[in-house]
């Protein structure tokens, strides 16, 4: 697409150059100091709050005209949101937009991380509906920001106590929380478990943004990010009986899909770019082959 | 067999054209146009412009049509739209004692130099439906006596004269906060909080004022003074050193008096609430003078223990554009993480249903 | 019963404390020491400043005036107000212990019994779950509660069982003072004996010192190696708790004793 074709009267990706590169401080912060949330000036978007504000402005502050850009939302490329934010970024940019990991130098997310493994020099922008990974324990920021401030952070092991007395396991399955970098507690947002080993030692930048809330957070590429959990009692992920009814993954996160109204139902990759390439490769599985 | 759900992109063009058609609703009735909505429905389009933090009758009424007269959708839309603009320069403070008003009451006196003029206002209206506008009805002829030329000092300044209020200390070497451009920060300070209330959602700030006066954070208020006018915008150039008026805008000031006992050091004197709102928005601008009296709490050494004088509370929920936007996103699809809640669920009852039946068979 | 040592420095050590509200002196001209191992009673009736002497003391308040000296084990004594919030916090999760009148105001009535006792190790890096489970369950033996109801809300409990859980859960980090604010108060006689009589045993066998709030004489008698009777913010008399009580001097204290001995 040619810049002539990009929505007229607004700037190279929405957002003006000053506010970018306010939003780029904040950015550089949040990599200085990993994990750690940075206020920024958060601005309103066109898009409504919660609907990936935070991560739309982190992705306008550093895409770049020679950018590939992919954006998912649970997994997906083709969810409505994910559609609505690469049509802006497309209208308001006129870069190359995929749905193929590999090639994207800049992947827009909520929910999940690919499967396939991000390489250096790939960024993901997560968007984040709560960044503080206290609030549920502790409605106050000031007190939250305190606690971070002298690495206080008994009190989600206590959380996390209460999980194994009730259900003899920890029963976070998402927005699990992790201390990255061996300082600061954050949360992922809410991927799933799933994902949380991906997140450690990943070759690929990670940037956070949460709009509503202004705050921006970072894994700088080798991070160490480890899963809060137990010594006797070690982070475990999620694990399937089924593999991907059509790729045959057994690797994947999987999405449970009700096909009639008498239970019937099947599971399916949750990233639609993995499970594609997996049949383009010859992988079925048992509903994928009759499709082809 | 069966295929992903796919097609989002047709779905969301579809449902946008029938929204576009909805919105317009029945060809039959002639469209309303922007014009109207400004002239006729002027009270939406001050809310609008004052929630939406622009004042801009046009692109505000703009937004009331597009937005089929959700107030809170048209303030989203100007909010976003102001994104988007440069800033040329940051104006000197208003001056309200020189407004030129169309309305100015005082609770406080009974009379005062200027007097008490009423202006176009539903009090002491009959709240009756007047059938007469179902058809169209003509105007009234309204004597007008032409008050702009008549000095209005303001009562907050005579209670001032006599030492009887708080004097409000202006630091002009202080920074002031900017809360469009930098995130909250607590504590906040006067200027940011009033910056926020004036963005503030009005029903919001209606109920916390309100609940001030049922006795969660009482401040004793009187409406010392409401007055609504133009007032003169001015900036100072660098190049020139000096102030220029670049234009006028239409505001609503509400000054509160509040009762305040007094501490080890200072006598018993009158504290000050204090609510702007752009156009005529009187409700707004005295539900945010006694949310602001309220907030005062911590600087002037009272108890805080009512939500309307909890700052933080307050603050972070005032935002109509952040609570829309995400109690709204509950309605985006979840399902990630709720499969994995699914799966915890399924396994702890088919745990449990082990258990119960191993117990059953000892 | 009480065995202190002489040449020790004393653990807590307030000069000249004084708090205002507004032009109302809530209390003044407060100085005394503790010394390892004792425990201290202050007494008046409600209005009498105590509670906000001991909010100020265990730095849950900032004083109007005076120092607050406390011997760290770390760094000696040290005046708590000049401390950084850091280390005030991290003394109120270690070395200190703070028990409110209200069970409520000082658990967390969300979570498990096991959890309220085990949150200040955790806080303190503990990471083994079955080590902590071990130690709650251990310390709930110790107040008398029923190791069987370690996976139990505390709403589930008694107001008296509310109380010791709140006890398990400061002593578990092993504190070496302890804030107590009425901590028999709002429970039922029979109810105080046994709590005060565990207490008691507590105190002695840790080698606690702590400071007692109460309204209540028979309290302070039973906990108390000394006595600080207070009225209108000021300290009116202090001594033994047997001298005070057997012999009061101040015509304040006299009227307090004889309402007690005379209901």
């Amino acid at each position: 697409m040619s810049h002539a074709q990009t929505l007229e009267g607004y700037n190279f990706a929405y957002l003006d150059e000053q506010t970018k590169r306010m939003i780029r401080w904040a950015i550089l912060k949040a990599i200085a100091v990993p994990g750690y949330q940075v206020p920024f000036g958060s601005r309103e978007m066109p898009l409504p709050y919660g609907w990936g504000t935070g991560g739309i402005q982190v992705t306008a502050s550093i895409i770049g005209q020679d950018d590939t850009l992919k954006v998912i939302d649970q997994g997906a490329d083709d969810t409505t949101n994910a559609v609505s934010i690469r049509h802006f970024f497309a209208r308001t940019t006129g870069v190359k937009t995929t749905e193929r990991t590999e090639s994207a130098t800049l992947i827009q997310t909520r929910h999940r991380i690919p499967e396939r493994p991000l390489q250096e020099g790939q960024v993901l922008v997560y968007q984040v509906p709560i960044p503080e990974p206290l609030r549920w324990l502790e409605p106050r920021e000031t007190e939250t920001r305190k606690m971070h401030a002298l690495a206080e952070y008994g009190v989600m092991h206590v959380k996390l106590y209460e999980d194994i007395a009730r259900f003899g396991r920890i029963a976070t399955s998402y927005a699990y929380p992790v201390m990255v970098n061996g300082r600061y507690l954050m949360s992922p947002s809410p991927i799933p478990k799933f994902d949380n080993p991906k997140m450690d030692n990943m070759p690929a930048l990670q940037l956070f943004g949460a709009g509503r809330e202004k705050r921006i957070y970072a894994i700088p590429p080798y991070t160490k990010v480890e899963s809060l959990d137990f010594d006797d009692h070690p982070f475990e992920v999620q694990k399937w009986d089924d593999c991907c009814a059509l790729c045959g993954a057994q690797d994947s996160y999987l999405d449970e899909v009700i096909i009639d109204d008498a239970g019937g139902r099947m599971f399916v990759c949750s990233d639609t770019d993995y499970c594609e390439d997996r049949r383009a490769q010859g992988h079925y599985g048992p509903l994928g082959q009759a499709a082809e | 067999m069966y295929v992903a759900v796919k097609g989002g992109e047709k779905a969301i063009r579809n449902a946008h054209r029938l929204l576009a058609e909805v919105r317009r609703g029945d060809l039959g009735v002639p469209e309303l146009s922007v014009a109207q909505i400004k002239e006729q429905m002027s009270l939406a389009v001050d809310r609008v412009m004052t929630e939406g933090s622009l004042y801009d009758r046009d692109l505000a009424a703009l937004a009331i049509k597009q937005a089929r007269g959700d107030l809170v959708e048209a303030i989203f839309l100007l909010r976003a739209f102001r994104t988007t603009l440069a800033r040329f320069a940051i104006s000197t403070p208003i001056d309200t004692s020189k407004m030129k008003a169309q309305r100015r009451i005082s609770a406080t006196y009974k009379d005062l130099p200027g007097g008490q003029v009423l202006g176009p206002t539903f009090d002491y209206t009959h709240r009756l439906l007047d059938f007469a506008l179902m058809a169209e009805g003509e105007v009234p002829e309204v004597e007008k006596m032409d008050a702009s030329d008549v000095a209005m000092p303001r009562v907050t300044d005579m209670l001032d004269h006599e030492g009887l209020i708080e004097r409000e200390i202006v630091d002009d070497e202080a920074p002031i906060a900017d809360l469009t451009r930098e995130p909250l920060d607590f504590p906040a300070e006067r200027n940011l909080r009033l910056q926020n209330l004036a963005r503030g959602d009005e029903g919001f700030l209606l109920a916390m004022g309100y609940s001030t006066q049922r006795g969660y954070g009482n401040s004793h208020p009187f409406a010392g003074e409401i007055r609504m006018g133009e007032v003169e915008i001015e900036i100072v150039p660098e190049e020139l050193g000096f102030a220029i008026s670049i234009g006028d805008i239409f505001v609503t000031e509400c000054e509160m008096v509040n009762q305040f006992k007094g501490s080890a050091t200072e006598a018993p004197k009158f504290t000050r609430g204090y609510g702007l709102a752009f156009g005529e928005a009187e409700r707004k601008a005295m539900a945010m003078a006694l949310v602001d009296r309220a907030m005062r709490a911590r600087e002037l050494g009272e108890e805080i223990k009512a939500p309307a004088q909890d700052e933080e509370f307050v603050l972070y929920h005032s935002d109509n554009v952040e609570a829309s936007g995400f109690v709204q996103h509950l309605k985006l699809p979840h399902y990630v993480d709720f499969q994995g809640d699914l799966e915890m669920v399924r396994n702890l009852r088919a745990e449990q249903k082990q258990t119960e039946l191993k117990m059953a068979g000892e | 019963m009480m065995t202190i040592d002489i040449n020790a420095a004393p653990l807590l050590s307030v000069q000249n404390l004084g708090k205002d509200y507004g032009n109302l002196v809530a209390c003044t001209d407060v100085s005394f020491d503790l010394w390892p191992g004792e425990v201290l009673g202050i007494v008046g009736e409600s209005g009498s400043g105590k509670t906000t002497l001991l909010n100020c003391l265990s730095a849950q308040l900032a004083p109007s005036r005076g120092a607050v000296i406390y011997d760290t084990r770390v760094d000696g004594p040290r005046d708590i107000l000049e401390m950084t919030e850091s280390e005030r916090r991290l003394l109120m999760r270690t070395d200190w212990g703070l028990v409110r009148q209200n069970p409520r105001d000082g658990l967390r009535l969300g979570v498990s019994a096991g959890a309220n006792v085990g949150e200040r190790l955790m806080a303190v890096g503990a990471r083994h779950y079955g080590d902590i489970r071990a130690e709650a369950a251990n310390w709930l033996q110790k107040v008398e509660i029923d190791v069987g109801r370690i996976d139990n809300v505390p709403s589930t409990f008694s107001g008296g069982m509310q109380q010791r859980l709140q006890i398990a859960r400061n002593l578990v980090t092993e504190p070496r003072l302890v804030f107590m604010d009425e901590p028999t108060g709002g429970l039922d006689v029979s109810v105080q004996a046994r709590l005060l009589d565990l207490l008691r045993g507590l105190v002695t066998r840790l080698g606690l010192s702590a400071i007692i709030v109460t309204h209540d004489l028979a309290v302070a008698r039973l906990l108390a190696h000394r006595l600080m009777v207070m009225r209108h913010g000021r300290v009116v008399e202090q001594g033994l708790t047997d001298q005070v009580l057997d012999d009061p001097q101040h015509p304040y204290t006299q009227l307090l004793v004889s309402s007690i001995l005379q209901p």
